[in-house]
């Protein structure tokens, strides 16, 4: 087993931090891999980029959003109870160079897996501007940290209660307007990526986005995850995460990202009501 | 003796089964086993050659008149531990080997008629002691304090960990899925090799002192210089294919299409046949097609039925002849109401405005002249497009070398394919310390072929832990 020794809830308890022993990872993983993780049995195996890790403690810390039976069963969780099976670390780590100015971009929980690269960009050398964003105040998770790992931080929300009154995107074209930016790295939900990118091709700024397909063994067996990139198929376990944005056919993704859909909801409610019932 | 009664002991005991219209909607294992009487019977049509062909047969030169004599003497249990001294899987093997290719493809009796069911016998001993069974363990020789990493659980993997713990060296398996078995859990289905016997094979070896280690990827979690450095003496390679095959023509990426590995590893290993019970979904296909006709497209075939499927065609570019798979596993498709529909190649996916799969075009073919398998070339016939119905699509034509450990080890040299260069006869590759067999060897094969290339290289490395490189 695989123990949790830290569990944080935020957004409302809709989106939740595990901070998991597994020694062997910590001391490998890099940033923007990701690990697989089964909570029991029965259970199914979960992609999820690691927001953080800590080679002396030799943990790992993933950060997720409830959205279905899997990450509803991850929740329940509590500290040193843990998962049953945690694979990795997996899929290529972000390539990260001293490039001049950086904008990293997050959204959702993807800012959890901007972390990383963020702290990694700065102390790469570079200057680092960060804006994250989130439906509304509740929603927004780690501003403290992405504070103190970049240069700057600006944050927005959908709803204006908190931050700029608006999408991360309009900053984005700010930032771009103002100063002469080499690198983006996007992070978030596939419209949010696929937006930032198309922003970030106007202005020439190579951009790096970071997706999580459906997938199975995380190694390249199933290509489950298949994504079309610059017009050919890849796989996002192990030729990714982290992709070209300017390249990424975002509308073949978010229709994949829906073959389950229905089977989903079905499992969470099955979930739910037996839950619900106790 | 009457007429009636000599022929009836010449024949060859049929293989008592789940009905078909049975069968073809469940997860039950098709063929239920011999009775004790019924192996006995089997048993004694065998011959004794004193030359026997079988043995030659058998990619691991299982002692077969050996066995099966102890079976008509009703030894079962000295029977199986007579296999055991060349196969430490039996109870796979009598499931899943080719037989007809091997050991009972060279049984004198098939030149006249049926030959002596061997595979059934052995199938048959590995159950009565998995039954009946002391649970005793073969004699192992005392440690030799050399240390073995086994990279990969499946069957030559296994093989490999078996031989050389009886040998008395320390052996530790890793495993880059949540469970042990490799292809054996992942890829054959329950209903021809249930899942409790490879968890029991894979039991005995653990009781006979292997370590397993799942959740390890080598390349990943851990690569072959960090085995050395954590002073493993030597390690095998036997990490299977791994890299799934497409037919990259348009549409392949709609909703709908599964690569094989994909959709029988969601079956096997994560049960999604039992979902919503278990978490992990599969597409349950009202017409399916599966493109390819080996063993696994059959496995898919046959899974897809079982899933509730209203039609399941195998689509195939060449004829019945040419098929790659097990004649007993294109009977038993055929018995379960799988369509065959051959000279046929899809040519593009359809697909509708929500990205899920609704037909394919496909083209009709005829045979030409060889090619270089050897096989007839498929050519296309103008004019012979025609469009397939579907909802849902399995591709099993084949698999390729998967990169993750190799792109990790620049140390091993290999094939242009990507596949690893490893010496036929020892396995060794071309890094000190470091042997391969199985798949990532010789691209996809058998279980038994991996078996007897572990089998091999498990010798090898004896030799090496002992003598030296």
């Amino acid at each position: 087993m695989f123990k949790i020794v830290r569990r944080e809830e935020m957004s409302q308890g809709n989106v939740v931090l595990n901070e998991i022993e597994a020694p062997k990872i910590a001391v490998k993983a890099k940033p923007g891999q990701f690990v697989i993780l089964k909570a029991n049995e029965e259970g199914e195996r979960i992609p999820l980029t690691m927001a953080d890790t800590d080679p002396a403690k030799g943990t790992i810390t993933i950060i997720y959003m409830v959205v279905g039976k899997s990450t509803a069963l991850f929740k329940s969780l509590k500290v040193g109870e843990g998962f049953q099976d945690v694979i990795g670390p997996l899929g290529k780590p972000t390539h990260v160079e001293k490039v001049g100015t950086v904008v990293c971009v997050g959204g959702g929980t993807g800012v959890a897996v901007l972390y990383p690269i963020t702290r990694a960009m700065k102390q790469a050398g570079n200057r680092v501007v960060a804006i994250i964003g989130a439906r509304n105040k509740d929603l927004l998770i780690m501003e403290d940290l992405m504070r103190a790992a970049s240069d700057e931080l600006i944050v927005c929300t959908d709803d204006g209660s908190y931050g700029h009154h608006g999408f991360v995107t309009d900053k984005l074209r700010e930032v771009m307007e103002r100063e002469q930016v080499n690198q983006a790295v996007c992070i978030g939900p596939v419209p949010m990526m696929k937006f930032c990118s198309k922003l970030t091709k106007e202005y020439n700024v190579p951009t790096m986005v970071s997706l999580n397909p459906i997938m199975v063994d995380g190694t390249g067996m199933c290509g489950g995850c298949r994504v079309t990139v610059g017009g050919k198929t890849k796989f996002g376990c192990v030729d990714g995460p982290e992709f070209d944005g300017h390249q990424v056919d975002y509308d073949e993704l978010m229709m994949r990202l829906q073959a389950y859909c229905e089977d989903e909801k079905r499992c969470y409610e099955h979930y739910c009501t037996l839950h619900d019932a106790k | 003796m009457t007429e009636t009664e000599k022929k009836k002991k010449t024949e060859r005991t049929p293989m008592p089964e789940q009905a078909p219209e049975v069968r073809r909607r469940n997860f039950l294992e098709v063929p239920t086993g011999y009775t004790e009487e019924m192996a006995v019977s089997e048993a004694q049509r065998c011959l004794q050659c004193k030359n026997p062909g079988c043995v030659k047969g058998c990619p691991v030169n299982v002692d077969i008149p050996g066995f099966i004599k102890l079976i008509v003497e009703r030894k079962f249990t000295e029977s199986i531990r007579h296999i055991w001294a060349t196969n430490s899987l039996p109870a796979v093997c009598g499931r899943v080997c080719p037989q007809e290719n091997q050991c009972e493809g060279q049984c004198i009796l098939g030149k006249k008629g049926l030959p002596v069911a061997i595979g059934n016998l052995e199938r048959f001993v590995a159950d009565y002691e998995r039954e009946h069974g002391t649970g005793a363990l073969p004699p192992k020789q005392p440690p030799t304090g050399k240390r073995v990493a086994v990279v990969g659980s499946g069957p030559s993997g296994l093989t490999v960990a078996g031989d050389l713990i009886v040998k008395g060296h320390d052996v530790t398996v890793f495993e880059a899925f949540h469970k042990a078995g490799g292809v054996l859990v992942y890829g054959i289905p329950e209903f021809r090799l249930p899942k409790a016997i490879v968890a029991q094979e894979i039991n005995f070896i653990e009781r006979l002192g292997v370590k397993v280690e799942c959740n390890a990827v080598a390349g990943r979690t851990v690569t072959l210089d960090e085995l050395f450095e954590q002073g493993y003496d030597a390690i095998y390679v036997g990490v299977g294919a791994g890299l799934p095959s497409f037919m990259n023509i348009p549409g392949e990426n709609l909703i709908g299409i599964l690569s094989a590995n994909e959709y029988l590893t969601r079956a096997n290993l994560m049960k999604a046949y039992k979902f919503p019970e278990v978490d992990t979904p599969i597409p349950h296909g009202k017409n399916v097609v599966v493109l390819g006709a080996g063993n696994v497209a059959m496995d898919s075939a046959r899974t897809a039925m079982r899933l509730g499927a209203e039609s399941v065609r195998i689509v195939y570019r060449r004829s019945r002849a040419e098929m790659p798979a097990r004649g007993a596993e294109i009977h038993h498709a055929d018995e379960e109401g799988i369509e065959f529909m051959l000279l046929t190649n899809p040519v593009k996916y359809l697909g509708n405005e929500k990205g899920r799969l609704v037909g394919m075009q496909c083209l009709k073919m005829e045979l030409g002249e060889p090619d270089a398998s050897g096989r007839r070339k498929p050519i296309p016939i103008a004019g012979s497009e025609f469009e397939l119905a579907c909802d849902l699509c399995i591709v099993a034509v084949g698999a390729g070398a998967n990169p993750l450990l190799t792109s990790s080890t620049p140390g091993l040299k290999l094939n242009k394919r990507g596949y690893i260069i490893a010496d036929e006869e020892t396995g060794k590759t071309t890094m000190k310390g470091v042997w391969a067999g199985g798949d990532i060897v010789t691209g996809a094969a058998t279980v038994i072929l991996a078996m007897g290339a572990g089998r091999k290289a498990a010798d090898s490395i004896h030799k090496y832990l002992t003598f030296g490189w």
